[in-house]
């Protein structure tokens, strides 16, 4: 796929960097990035839904988060343009393969996260939930996940940044995205500073819209801020993935 | 039945792909074979431990230096953060367009992608050091230098391999896409399926996860090996780790 | 708001113990709290006090034997249902940070399905009832509390529906003693209105004495030592175990059983400034305190007048020292003496709930206070 015409000026047959290319070319990059869009929420969504069930699972079920880790981590450790490869016999080329792929890589931050908030709620608090009458399940929704959601959310953030990363490889699936412009004229420094720019700002996007809906869902913790500048809960911190 | 196990057939071409040479699709010199594929994960090996040696080399030093001075820390943990942000290929495509082809050059873009989460979790490494411990040491007549090698180095080191580990996973991944930076890595017969053919292509993407995951069992084990016993005994041990503990939070992905 | 009764709460027998331990938690623990009282479970640390408490709401459940709620055994209710109608306050408190001071108020209201108004109107009497703002507490964060706001919202979060009977555990234990006392004497103040049945875990003795209609005392594995209203126990401890938990200064520790109220004052010789000095000497000679105390128009003590005071034909505003410490009417006599020997003084004005003086303490009436025998004075918040 030729992506210039080389006859268009010496800036862009010297593969430069040609802002009048860029604005003329713009267009040509909408495509991509709304299927790198797509690429991206749809795994986090999906690898939430599960890494989330997940760790419900593990919360009650300690003996699972062994288990759970040990599978979860070996998906995150398989590179994904190596998975892409490994699927394609099995699920051919396109979009579902690379969904597997990017779902199987966020599996183990959520995840992790997710059980990292809940072990993080005071045992006082779930006490005197239960000694008020809530049911456990009551309990889960109304007092333990309110309470796990930064960690929650910043699972998600990392989620986020992390698979708009590698829906870069996704083209290897035969699934679109940023990465086919890229991977279509790497010695042209405006097609790589744009796609590889638009990749960046999509990251950084995403990663500001979970923090503001965090920031929404949790007026708690801003409110504790106010009152208490100097005590930051120092608990509110990402777990690590491997 | 047939049909639907197919893909057997494919991994088990694949497989003899790493033990066979085979003429090329393409026509030219065979493909194929274990001298073949282990030239080409030499090559993926030379690579990644450039880029982690270079790595290391800065973002260690720099990295305690920063804890133990206790500044930069916006620094030190948003690198991770924005080094997560870019994706890989477009560095590497960003290195290529500007600097051009090579392994110099790879290896420079390999190393921006390799420092920020070993130089995150070597500053955490150093700030989660409780403070009393510091300050008893401080109070034995410890200068900064005794501080650190004695002190804040030995309890960071399981967190800087945690680092180190992540890092190297995610640089022998990266490496596969080296080919466009004209190092022939194990992602050639990925990238230049129709010289090596499909089943050429499936055994790269077979040996480039077995190199992944058996760099995360090396490095893992490793960190457990550099752990102190008594950091190991305050771990409650509920969960088999193959990443870093959970009390760790500020570490990075 | 009409009241449902204070429940009946009875221990038979109840036991726990834990698989794999020799020795019960709880063994055999037999007493009855009558309805409207506060019953003490105090002894040391690992005694099964706080065991036996929470087998009443069945956050642990019980191993042998039975507890009856108003005659009817806990075994057979549903734990969730059971537990909204207990309420139920921690030393740790346990306030839900994510909500509201409302909201967590609110939290069995809820639960039971009352309608938004009702649940408004309960919590803004709530709030009233444990001396806050409802204004500027209802919409708070518990992250934003001060620590003794925290437990008020915790004792109103305990008393949302009105229950029948109280479970709270060392509720002020994380207070520093100065709002401890505060908060104690507030909730006998509140109890003396809302008259609940209540079960109260503490490991000390004081605050049991203080605190308690009842006390029972537990020993290591959760036998009951001795039940027995508190100046009953510290007369005639049941054994050497009470005792020595009791300690060697019982005697003083009876001065936890009576309050200012129940002693006799002596009459203040309160004067004003610029009354005549003559007046003034009267009202000095009518007394047994030696020093004039000075009021201001409402009868509220400014301090003790030096002889400077006295030497023209008006009294004059020379003053030797400030009122302290001021006294209350409600302050049990050993917090009171304890105030008066912090600050030095032998004499200390008591005023009444609008401040005015109604009479002065001194050191020399509780003297007389410790020799008198409990026995003839009634006890802790029955004397309320």
């Amino acid at each position: 796929m030729e992506i210039r015409d080389r006859d268009a000026g010496t800036c862009v047959a010297d593969n430069g960097f040609c802002p009048d290319w860029i604005a003329d070319n713009l267009d040509r990059y909408v495509d991509p990035f709304l299927q790198h869009v797509l690429l991206t929420v749809v795994a986090v969504a999906i690898g939430f839904g599960i890494a989330f069930g997940l760790a419900l699972l593990g919360y009650r079920r300690r003996w699972l988060i062994g288990p759970v880790t040990q599978v979860t981590g070996i998906l995150y450790t398989i590179p994904s343009i190596a998975a892409f490869f490994l699927l394609l016999p099995i699920t051919g080329r396109g979009f579902t393969t690379a969904e597997i792929a990017l779902v199987a890589y966020v599996l183990l931050i959520i995840f992790r996260n997710v059980l990292a908030g809940l072990d993080n709620v005071p045992a006082e608090t779930k006490d005197a939930g239960r000694g008020m009458g809530l049911t456990e399940r009551q309990l889960l929704w109304r007092v333990e996940i309110p309470l796990a959601l930064p960690e929650i959310m910043a699972g998600l953030r990392i989620a986020a940044t992390t698979t708009v990363g590698l829906a870069t490889l996704a083209f290897f699936a035969g699934a679109g995205g940023l990465g086919e412009q890229i991977f279509a004229d790497i010695t042209f420094k405006s097609n790589v500073v744009v796609a590889g720019g638009l990749a960046v700002l999509l990251a950084g996007l995403l990663d500001a819209l979970i923090l503001l809906v965090q920031r929404a869902a949790t007026p708690w913790e801003s409110a504790q801020r106010r009152a208490r500048p100097g005590r930051l809960l120092a608990r509110r911190r990402a777990v690590a993935a491997p | 039945m047939s049909t639907t196990l197919a893909f057997f057939g494919e991994f088990a071409d694949a497989v003899e792909f790493i033990f066979d040479e085979r003429p090329s699709p393409a026509g030219g010199a065979d493909v194929g074979g274990l001298g073949e594929i282990w030239e080409l994960a030499r090559e993926h090996l030379q690579l990644s431990l450039a880029a982690m040696a270079v790595a290391c080399a800065v973002s260690i030093p720099l990295g305690l230096w920063l804890g133990h001075i206790g500044k930069g820390g916006f620094l030190a943990i948003n690198a991770s953060n924005v080094g997560r942000a870019v994706p890989s290929l477009a560095l590497i495509a960003f290195f290529v367009a500007y600097l051009g082809v090579g392994f110099t050059n790879l290896t420079l873009a390999l190393v921006l992608l390799a420092i920020p989460p070993i130089l995150t979790n070597a500053y955490t490494g150093v700030r989660q050091v409780d403070r009393d411990t510091v300050d008893a040491a401080r109070g034995m007549g410890m200068t900064g230098a005794q501080i650190v090698r004695r002190v804040e180095w030995p309890l960071a080191l399981p967190l800087i391999f945690g680092g180190i580990r992540i890092s190297a996973v995610n640089v022998v991944a990266t490496a596969t896409i080296a080919p466009l930076a004209g190092v022939v890595t194990l992602g050639d017969p990925i990238i230049n399926v129709n010289t090596y053919g499909d089943e050429g292509r499936l055994a790269a993407a077979i040996v480039v996860a077995l190199l992944a995951v058996a760099t995360e069992v090396l490095l893992g084990a490793a960190q457990r090996a550099v752990t102190p016993r008594g950091l190991k005994l305050e771990d409650d041990g509920r969960a088999p780790r193959l990443a870093i503990p959970i009390k760790r939070r500020q570490a990075t992905t | 708001m009409s009241r449902p009764a204070a429940a009946t709460l009875e221990f038979r027998e109840a036991t726990k113990r834990y698989p794999g331990q020799a020795e019960p938690a709880v063994e055999k623990l037999s007493l009855t709290v009558p309805a409207g009282e506060i019953c003490v479970l105090v002894g040391p640390s690992g005694c099964g006090k706080t065991t036996a408490m929470r087998m009443v709401n069945r956050m642990i459940d019980i191993t042998e034997g039975d507890i009856l709620l108003d005659g009817e055994s806990v075994r057979e209710r549903r734990p969730a249902e059971l537990r909204r109608q207990i309420g139920y306050a921690i030393q740790q408190i346990g306030l839900f940070p994510h909500l509201s001071v409302a909201a967590n108020i609110a939290t069995v209201p809820r639960l039971l399905g009352w309608d938004r108004e009702r649940i408004r109107e309960r919590v803004d009497e709530l709030l009233e009832l444990v001396s806050l703002d409802p204004h500027e507490t209802r919409d708070r964060y518990p992250g934003q509390l001060s620590g003794g706001q925290r437990q008020r919202v915790g004792v109103a979060r305990a008393l949302a529906v009105d229950p029948p009977l109280m479970l709270m555990d060392e509720p002020f234990g994380a207070i520093d003693p100065i709002n401890r006392e505060r908060l104690q004497n507030e909730f006998l103040r509140l109890q003396r209105e809302i008259r609940k049945t209540v079960v109260f875990v503490t490991h000390d003795i004081d605050e049991a004495i203080k605190m308690g209609d009842r006390i029972a005392v537990l020993e290591q594995g959760g036998k009951l030592a001795q039940y027995a209203p508190p100046a009953e126990l510290l007369m005639y401890p049941a054994d050497r175990f009470v005792e020595d938990f009791v300690g060697a200064d019982r005697a003083l520790k009876r001065l936890a059983l009576q309050r200012v109220r129940d002693v006799d004052l002596w009459k203040a010789p309160l004067v004003r400034i610029g009354e005549s000095t003559a007046e003034a000497r009267a009202k000095l000679a009518d007394s047994e305190v030696p020093y004039p105390l000075v009021v201001d128009g409402d009868g509220k003590p400014l301090g003790w007048l030096s002889e400077r005071g006295l030497a023209g034909e008006r009294v004059a505003h020379e003053l030797r020292s400030d009122a302290r410490p001021l006294l209350d009417m409600d302050d049990i006599l050993r917090d009171a003496l304890s105030d008066l020997l912090a600050e030095e003084a032998q004499y200390g004005p008591v005023v009444d709930e609008h401040g005015r003086v109604t009479g002065v303490l001194s050191i020399e009436i509780l003297g007389h206070a410790l020799r008198t025998d409990p026995e003839e004075v009634p006890s802790g918040a029955d004397a309320l």
